[in-house]
């Protein structure tokens, strides 16, 4: 097993390291200082010397998204820090924020720096209370400081960071939707282009926006210290630098690990201490609960993990949320918990996914109940596509995903939950397409 | 009534916004605090009139979000996360056993109105499943005796 270079946990075990005055005595705030003295367009070169892509599952470069924000201060600008960690699997952002809460302000005051924003807005998820409390306590030691407020070290750069704490919804981790939330509304999701601006140019309060993950903010600070050029060394041709991942389901070491983009998921495993009590695994969730499963055979085990390969075997790598799973569980038993989850998550605003998710759960539902019928198999993949790329955001992908995953490689165990006199009448009536002319 | 602390609360967080009505999540967290754990019809009026908002908006965006109580819950609400990472390390087992332990169902609060007993969605500790909320405060990495230890130091207090 190789060593993993850790860039943002390399201090992670020091005592006191959510203190100003430990966090500086490693290292702390000597990106800033650098930065500072630094031009926008630097920094923003140096993000895009490292290839960082955004760490909260979308995968999107960095630099482009910095890239497209007004060259000037004539209208405020806002840093929104996307830190409503809600996808099943996933807790890197909590761990990050309750041990480091100082490389993630630290972060956020040079990206606001290198986006003319005199305003930072953390959104943190409301059950995630001790994080909260971790990062509020680091704004006020950083304001103690003088790395916040009027002037930040003589350079004449005015900031101010709000930590503002969600009330319970998933939905509020889409970027429009914790826009919508963060500006005192419903956490709906929000038009998208072409039909509406990109939030680099009108976001939050009709203003230009950067929202981006806590861990991608975060990166940023490591990536100043070594350079741009060094992080890009780590990683794959298009996968570049550490992440973030949370390792969990049956392994013998679940933890939060950072580990270099393009590491095979068995080392991986290894990482995680193998399959716990040495039970044969029977599958893998790569990215968190949307992304599709992947069966634990040797032909995916051998992948490396990063954004080409997870899309290449037909999933994603999401948020790093590495779930495995052995024998014991049931395909379609944890199916049927994550559309009670979706329906539930749902916010209603779009057909496709307000309606979606609750068949899919009924159909689920009555499948484990024994009341399955032969065609519902089929029904469930015609559900998934008609909402797959036709809901108004992606909880409605991220609820159809996981199922087209499932019916992929596990369409038996379905089958073997269906009463055989329902699999003997074998009904195939062709169901309608949606858009098709009847 | 809002106490005069919370008014001071209030308005210096209106200052953190461009406008008052960024303000409404912030201030239904103050609101749930003001009246013992819930936001009451009366509490989102009261907001609603310090935000200069309609009161069907306030309404319309406290009842969204699953974090503010529309009815009282125990003093202690163990919210134990059932998502998948925690349902295949014991959650559904974990949560019956308190269940049992209190002698409530999912979703009820005991006769004393010391416990109220819920599942949860993704509480997003994932690696030390299982895991449950009460109040601000995770416990993570559960057993039965730990939990049963847990709730019994709650319960004595």
């Amino acid at each position: 097993m190789s060593e993993q270079p850790q860039l943002l946990f390399k201090y992670r075990n020091v005592p006191g390291y959510d203190n100003i005055d430990v966090y500086q005595k490693h290292e702390g705030y000597n990106a800033l200082r650098k930065a500072l003295t630094m031009a926008q367009d630097d920094i923003i070169g140096e993000v895009r010397a490292s290839g960082l892509r955004g760490r909260g599952g979308a995968g999107f470069p960095t630099h482009i998204k910095w890239n497209g924000i007004p060259k000037n201060w004539d209208k405020p600008h806002y840093l929104v820090i996307n830190a409503d960690e809600g996808e099943p699997g996933t807790a890197k952002d909590r761990e990050l924020m309750n041990l480091l809460p100082h490389l993630l302000v630290e972060g956020c005051i040079i990206a606001s720096w290198a986006i003319r924003a005199n305003n930072c807005y953390i959104y943190i998820r409301g059950e995630y209370m001790e994080p909260i409390a971790q990062v509020r306590k680091a704004v006020a030691q950083a304001y103690e400081a003088g790395f916040l407020g009027k002037n930040i070290l003589g350079s004449g750069f005015d900031l101010d960071i709000t930590v503002h704490q969600g009330a319970g919804s998933y939905e509020c981790g889409e970027e429009s939707a914790l826009m919508s939330s963060l500006m005192g509304e419903r956490g709906m999701p929000r038009h998208k282009p072409p039909s509406a601006p990109l939030p680099v140019i009108s976001g939050v309060w009709n203003s230009p926006t950067i929202i981006n993950n806590v861990e991608t903010i975060a990166a940023v600070v490591p990536i100043l210290n070594i350079g741009g050029a060094e992080y890009a060394k780590l990683g794959t041709e298009r996968s570049k630098g550490t992440k973030l991942f949370t390792i969990s389901g049956h392994v013998n070491k679940p933890a939060n690990y950072e580990i270099v983009l393009g590491t095979p998921l068995r080392e991986m495993l290894d990482i995680a201490g193998g399959p716990l009590d040495g039970k044969k695994l029977k599958f893998i969730i790569p990215g968190g609960s949307s992304t599709p499963l992947l069966p634990a055979t040797d032909q995916y085990l051998d992948l490396p993990m990063d954004y080409e390969n997870m899309a290449a075997a037909g999933t994603m790598l999401g948020s790093g949320a590495l779930m495995f799973f052995n024998e014991d569980v049931s395909v379609p038993k944890l199916m049927t918990r994550l559309m009670h989850f979706y329906a539930h998550e749902s916010c209603g605003k779009c057909t496709p996914c307000r309606e979606g998710t609750n068949w899919l759960t009924k159909i689920h539902d009555r499948i484990m109940a024994g009341g399955g019928r032969y065609e519902d198999l089929d029904l469930l993949l015609d559900i998934c596509n008609n909402i797959g790329g036709r809901s108004f955001c992606a909880l409605g992908d991220a609820a159809a995903m996981p199922i087209q995953g499932a019916m992929r490689f596990f369409r038996n165990e379905y089958e073997a939950l269906i009463p055989k006199e329902s699999l003997a009448k074998r009904v195939f009536t062709p169901l309608p397409i949606a858009g098709a002319v009847h | 009534m809002f106490s005069e602390q919370a008014k001071q609360q209030l308005d210096n967080l209106i200052k953190k916004y461009p406008n008052k009505k960024a303000a409404l999540l912030p201030a239904l967290w103050i609101a749930q605090e003001e009246y013992g754990g819930f936001v009451p019809p009366e509490a989102m009026r009261e907001v609603a009139g310090y935000l200069d908002l309609p009161p069907a908006e306030v309404e319309g965006v406290a009842t969204f979000y699953t974090m503010y109580n529309k009815a009282p819950v125990g003093t202690n609400h163990i919210e134990v996360c059932h998502n998948i990472a925690c349902m295949v390390r014991g959650a559904d087992e974990l949560i019956s056993h308190i269940a049992d332990k209190l002698g409530i169902e999912k979703g009820e609060t005991t006769a004393d109105k010391k416990f109220t007993l819920s599942g949860a969605e993704c509480l997003g500790a994932c690696a030390n499943a299982p895991c449950m909320m009460i109040g601000p405060k995770y416990f993570e990495d559960l057993t039965f005796e730990k939990a049963d230890k847990i709730i019994d130091e709650l319960a004595r207090k």
